[in-house]
């Protein structure tokens, strides 16, 4: 791969809370299109690198590029390039299937043509023609996430961010949230993934496990097995996780 | 700003989809009114009074019948000495006496004056007014009927007696002080729990992440609230003019100026709320008890503040209900302009600015 195809890219990122160090030195590089799954223990530093990167936080020292934007001056134009959704739903229940997707679209800054022809073609993506009016808040929660989804990708970002999105969701509904997820890598979106299921790390195409705030491993599923001599994603985890000194 | 009108749009939605806070925006300021309006003061019946007759002649009973006769009154015994009068006031079972002079029908007849003594327990000003008022009628009547076969016209002066609060403070002046509860109650309590509430369901993290700026989002979340307080005010006012008959002696542009001030200061005191707490419930409490509360104790509205000790007068001073609560009564009741009322107008406006800032502040340290 060539530099250019870099959508993300960290240099030693660093984030300091005082004497604590959430995330430290960073190092990684992620690819456009590329499924990249973002592993760790709780309290391992996964959510600060991500709030970085999404422009929520200004890192302490290091490097970041995402999209091409510069972490600490252009956390604007980043946020005008990536989507985000988060473990907790993030849709409004008291509002339409409908009304969020405009509302959504809408603070995006698409226009009202742009917007129609996304949510139909949205609605008709996910099968939910007879549902526009009806409010979220009585959606089954497997539509929920897949409709958050969705409305992540609705202005087509470069980058999503997904923070454990299938969090309390069955195995069915996370199939089909991940044929959701691999449709949008072959748009050319890349996607970049918290999750806590070692069979969903499997579905990336590759993955970093942080342990106390350090990138410990980085690769595809296949070079960390391989690399840590285990059958499984769930011994690799294990394996490195093991000597964490942080927990929640 | 197209982005800022979606937002506007989406907030109106979760404020009309929510059936209960409908109710507590419109139906409070509704009952406020009537409570404090009707159940609280007003329309008297059978009000017990006394009669102290030092004169017992022709017209001194005449009256006392005319008294009797009214529905408004219950006529305690009717012959009472001064002593056993305040008695009875001290104890509370009785509202207002009438006290006749010696000579009463004598003076009359003979001088064309006689004076009569009419002492209200103003305790509750508005009850003690009402009362008078009554009294003072039923004496014009009886003084009217008995000029008309007459050369000279005969008066009789009811020489009325305020006990216990002969300035009538805290008087109808009520409607001011339900205006400045309900909108701190909407404006405050209403704008923190919906950002908050932002913040517990995880939306507000998106909106932080999407390009839309954070103060935006703020400012988008105050706007509705901003309106439905206006309609608050005007519906109160509306009111007070025709359900209380409390007309609006100063200008309705002033009053809706100065309401639409107050209503900043309270809508960045709910986002300085909101910026401060973390889960709906806490915000609710902090708005209750550190906005209501004082509210209700420093603004005046309920307790006189000229009477509370020093420092809780000095302390009076932050709570910006006292000035809206001063603003309104001098335009609203008084007819007072901007000139009287220009230094409160800043005070509101130095503490509005003050939250904004310390909001503004806070806020770009929490994103950190």
């Amino acid at each position: 791969m060539t530099r250019k195809d870099s959508v993300i890219k960290t240099e030693k990122l660093t984030k300091r809370f005082g004497d604590f160090i959430a995330t430290d030195e960073i190092t990684f590089e992620v690819l456009k299109g590329e499924i990249f799954g973002f592993l760790g223990a709780n309290g391992a530093g996964k959510t600060t690198a991500m709030r970085m990167l999404c422009g929520l936080s200004t890192p302490s020292s290091g490097k970041a590029t995402v999209a091409g934007f510069d972490v600490y001056r252009q956390t604007e134009q980043i946020k005008q390039h990536i989507g985000y959704m988060s473990q907790k739903f993030s849709l409004y229940e008291d509002l339409t299937v409908l009304e969020n997707i405009r509302f959504f679209g809408g603070i995006y800054g698409l226009d009202n043509r742009q917007l129609k022809s996304k949510s139909e073609e949205l609605v008709q993506r996910l099968g939910l023609q007879s549902e526009t009016k009806k409010l979220v808040g009585e959606l089954p929660l497997g539509w929920k996430q897949k409709l958050a989804f969705s409305v992540s990708v609705l202005h087509e970002p470069k980058i999503v961010f997904l923070d454990e999105p299938t969090g309390g969701v069955d195995p069915v509904t996370r199939r089909q949230f991940w044929a959701l997820i691999y449709e949008a890598a072959s748009r050319g979106i890349t996607l970049f993934v918290t999750t806590h299921y070692m069979d969903e790390a499997e579905y990336c195409d590759r993955i970093s496990i942080m342990v106390d705030g350090r990138i410990e491993a980085l690769g595809t599923p296949q070079e960390l097995k391989i690399k840590l001599n285990e059958s499984t994603m769930d011994g690799v985890f294990y394996q490195l996780a093991r000597g964490a000194k942080r927990s929640d | 700003m197209r982005q800022f009108f979606t937002f506007v749009r989406k907030e109106c939605y979760h404020v009309l989809r929510d059936r209960r806070t409908l109710l507590i925006l419109f139906g409070m300021p509704l009952a406020q009114i009537l409570i404090f309006g009707f159940a609280l003061t007003n329309e008297v019946k059978n009000a017990r009074i006394v009669v102290v007759d030092h004169a017992k002649d022709n017209a001194s009973q005449r009256i006392i019948a005319q008294i009797a006769a009214s529905n408004y009154f219950e006529l305690g015994e009717d012959v009472m000495d001064r002593d056993r009068m305040e008695m009875a006031f001290r104890e509370g079972t009785v509202k207002l006496a009438v006290v006749f002079p010696a000579n009463f029908h004598n003076d009359l007849v003979h001088q064309n004056h006689a004076q009569i003594q009419v002492i209200a327990d103003a305790s509750d000003p508005n009850y003690a007014t009402t009362l008078t008022n009554y009294v003072s009628s039923i004496i014009r009547d009886y003084q009217t009927e008995l000029s008309e076969n007459a050369a000279l016209p005969y008066r009789i002066t009811p020489q009325i007696r305020m006990l216990y609060n002969p300035q009538l403070k805290g008087a109808p002046n009520f409607v001011p002080g339900v205006m400045a509860l309900v909108l701190m109650l909407v404006s405050v309590m209403m704008t923190a729990i919906a950002i908050v509430r932002e913040k517990e369901t995880g939306t507000m993290e998106v909106l932080l992440v999407s390009p839309f700026r954070p103060v935006w989002v703020i400012l988008s979340k105050a706007v509705p609230y901003l309106f439905l307080s206006l309609i608050n005010v005007l519906s109160i006012v509306l009111m007070s003019v025709f359900v209380l008959r409390l007309p609006v002696a100063g200008s309705w542009l002033l009053l809706f100026a100065e309401s639409t001030l107050f209503i900043i200061t309270c809508l960045t005191l709910g986002i300085f709320i909101s910026i401060k707490t973390k889960t709906q419930q806490v915000a609710m409490l902090v708005s209750l008890m550190g906005m209501m509360l004082p509210t209700v104790m420093f603004s005046g509205f309920m307790f006189p503040i000229e009477n509370m000790p020093v420092p809780l007068q000095v302390i009076s001073n932050i709570v910006p209900a006292k000035w809206f609560y001063i603003i309104v009564k001098s335009i609203m009741i008084k007819g007072m302009g901007f000139a009287e009322i220009w230094k409160e107008t800043l005070v509101l406006c130095g503490i509005t600015l003050f939250f904004f800032i310390v909001s503004l502040k806070s806020f770009k340290i929490r994103l950190e």
